[in-house]
């Protein structure tokens, strides 16, 4: 049985959301509590294989039982069992505030939501191209009606972008599978990462520019420089706890592009352009979102660009490729997922209790509830623009401790100033919120019990990912040392066995000659 | 056959990313849909072009390769759902937002296209 816990993960919200769909009728309080339940199951699940990862075990569970390169295999190692975790605790708590009323603004918002986990999940776990590219799918065509749920014109506006963009990407990523099964002969990611090391030198041109296609495709789903434009507008036009649940979906572009640099590409020379090419488009989205931030005329804007700030952070980190970046990195990661959530869902709250101005920055009445919100407020902007006590500015030190040499000249001062023009607009919006208020309250709006457990679920994140720094620390570092070891993988999952039929394409060229 | 078959593909591409990044919604999903075929395509050629081989082993001297055919299958059944998903979309985006420019308004005079 302990081995089938692999699959677990794609299992439980794929049966679990086509039991909510197929039960749509039976009322509201019904679908909540069973969609709170099948999100408190993947936590456990999750946090059961987080410990088995954490011995630093590598499992392989081959689906049907067809084994690679042939079939499709799940990979379970210290990253996808993070990745998986991290998604747990996000939905959680996205989940929780959605019971207080947002999933009744539209239908089968809990079904919906289980088929977006279960795409999220598969990406993090499969171990085969073509595989990712079809969670992703599942995990766009999901977070497609997602954003279209409580419908509206901003939403409906937005989300034809936001479709259009993705189905242009996936195009995108189809092409660049087939350059590189063309080249290599396989989809399976370590068994393409053997193929690669015994590749001469014009064989690999093709890879790389199979290579570098893949991570444009990347890049758009983790919205970097050029490619994130749509992000700000399809993030602040999403119901809250649907945008909170956003704050993962940039990180799986992130994962990937991780994951294909760390396995696939880590000793060709395929590795170095893109490396080059996230280092400079990483930097340059840390400088626009920071510009973005200030900018911002509404909170949930606000938001979308801190977002970016963070994409831009980790993608700048993933190109130094040392363990020390990877480690730091890693715990940046779960701390900027889990409070750009809460962000949002607190933004939600504040602009309930100020009628008709929103979260928009202008003067309003005055909050309700000031002294809960305002705390919520300070907790997350303090944790957000990376001030101490909270995990931001652990995160922050660790990263610009990884950077060294060249790379500190340029990352220095922009992490800081991004962080700087984080707590000027945090503070601007903070000041607008909470003291520049007309006298007189919004009487409606107040805050509910699922709400209050969503935020606190995931705003707890912040002192305790400090509190157990240690342990976090420890875990990322060891998987950064995995990571670094992409040999282990391919060993375990192939033994020493040669290759069954390398050389695909000269073999048909010497039969055609 | 291999200059015919780049050829339909790379026109295929032009044409779709031209009626891509047109004005409106009809001929962007149009546009989409050419990408589509072209991607199937081009998805097909990855296994290498060869006439009279069939994808099964015993068949033929040369069997080709059939992965590329299972992808491209999957492919096509996966763009056309999201097609199909668009389709809808644009039907809503019209009737909310009361145009069908893909911005939701007309613009200047002239540019609406």
């Amino acid at each position: 049985m302990s081995q089938h816990l692999l699959v677990l993960p794609i299992l439980v919200p794929l049966i679990g959301a086509l039991a909510l769909l197929l039960t749509g009728k039976v009322g509201h309080a019904a679908q909540r509590r069973m969609g709170v339940a099948l999100t408190a199951l993947l936590v456990v699940i999750s946090a059961g294989l987080l410990a088995r990862a954490g011995s630093g075990e590598l499992t392989f569970y081959a689906l049907g039982n067809w084994q690679a390169p042939f079939g499709i295999v799940l990979m379970l190692d210290r990253l996808s069992a993070l990745m998986l975790t991290l998604t747990a605790v996000l939905a959680l708590g996205c989940v929780l505030f959605a019971c207080a009323g947002d999933d009744a603004r539209g239908s089968n918002f809990h079904g919906l939501f289980q088929l977006q986990l279960m795409g999220l999940n598969g990406a993090f776990l499969t171990g085969d191209l073509f595989n990712l590219f079809v969670f992703f799918e599942i995990l766009l065509l999901a977070s497609y009606a997602l954003l279209m749920h409580g419908g509206g014109k901003a939403r409906v506006g937005a989300g034809l972008h936001y479709v259009i963009l993705n189905l242009a990407g996936s195009a995108l990523f189809l092409v660049a599978l087939g350059v590189l099964y063309g080249a290599t002969g396989t989809l399976n990611m370590a068994d393409m990462a053997r193929r690669l090391a015994t590749m001469s030198g014009d064989e690999t041109a093709l890879v790389t520019a199979g290579a570098l296609l893949l991570i444009v495709v990347f890049s758009l789903k983790a919205a970097l420089l050029p490619l994130y434009f749509w992000l700000p507008r399809t993030y602040s036009a999403a119901l809250a706890p649907v945008a909170a649940l956003f704050a993962i979906m940039t990180k799986v572009g992130l994962y990937a592009i991780l994951r294909v640099q760390s396995l696939i590409f880590a000793d060709s020379p395929v590795a170095e352009p893109v490396a080059a090419w996230l280092w400079w488009s990483g930097l340059a989205t840390i400088a626009l979102a920071g510009i973005g931030v200030l900018a911002a005329r509404d909170l949930r804007p606000l938001i979308a660009y801190l977002v970016l700030v963070s994409v831009g952070t980790l993608l700048a980190a993933t190109a130094l490729a040392t363990p020390q970046a990877n480690t730091a990195l890693l715990y940046y990661l779960l701390h900027t997922t889990l409070i750009c959530g809460a962000l949002y869902l607190i933004a939600e709250l504040i602009g309930q209790q100020r009628g008709k101005a929103g979260t928009r920055l202008v003067r309003a009445r005055r909050l309700h509830q000031r002294f809960l919100l305002g705390g919520f407020f300070l907790v997350a902007a303090v944790a957000v623009s990376g001030l101490p006590p909270l995990a931001g500015a652990l995160g922050k030190l660790l990263l610009l401790q990884a950077a060294e040499g060249a790379a500190r000249l340029w990352l220095w001062p922009l992490l800081l100033l991004a962080g700087l023009s984080a707590l000027i607009a945090m503070s601007r919006a903070g000041s607008v919120f909470f003291w520049a208020s007309y006298k007189g309250e919004v009487a409606a709006g107040r805050v509910s019990r699922a709400q209050l457990a969503g935020v606190i679920w995931l705003l707890a994140s912040a002192p305790l990912l400090v509190g157990f720094g240690g342990p976090v620390s420890d875990y990322t570092r060891a998987t950064a040392e995995q990571l670094a070891d992409p040999g282990a993988k391919i060993a375990q999952l192939f033994g020493d066995e040669s290759l069954p039929h390398m050389a695909r394409f000269q073999s048909l060229e010497e039969t055609r000659r | 056959m291999e200059l015919l078959f780049s050829l339909v593909v790379g026109v295929l591409t032009a044409s779709g990313i031209y009626l891509l990044l047109r004005g409106r919604t009809f001929p962007v999903i149009v546009g989409l849909t050419l990408l589509s075929y072209a991607v199937n395509l081009f998805l097909f050629s990855t296994g290498g072009l060869n006439t009279d081989a069939a994808a099964v082993i015993g068949e033929s001297l040369t069997p080709t390769d059939p992965l590329p055919q299972a992808l491209v299958l999957t492919a096509i059944v996966i763009g056309f759902a999201m097609t199909a998903f668009v389709v809808i979309l644009a039907i809503r985006a019209r009737s909310e937002l009361g145009s069908d420019h893909v911005d939701g308004q007309q613009g200047e005079a002239g540019d609406g296209r």
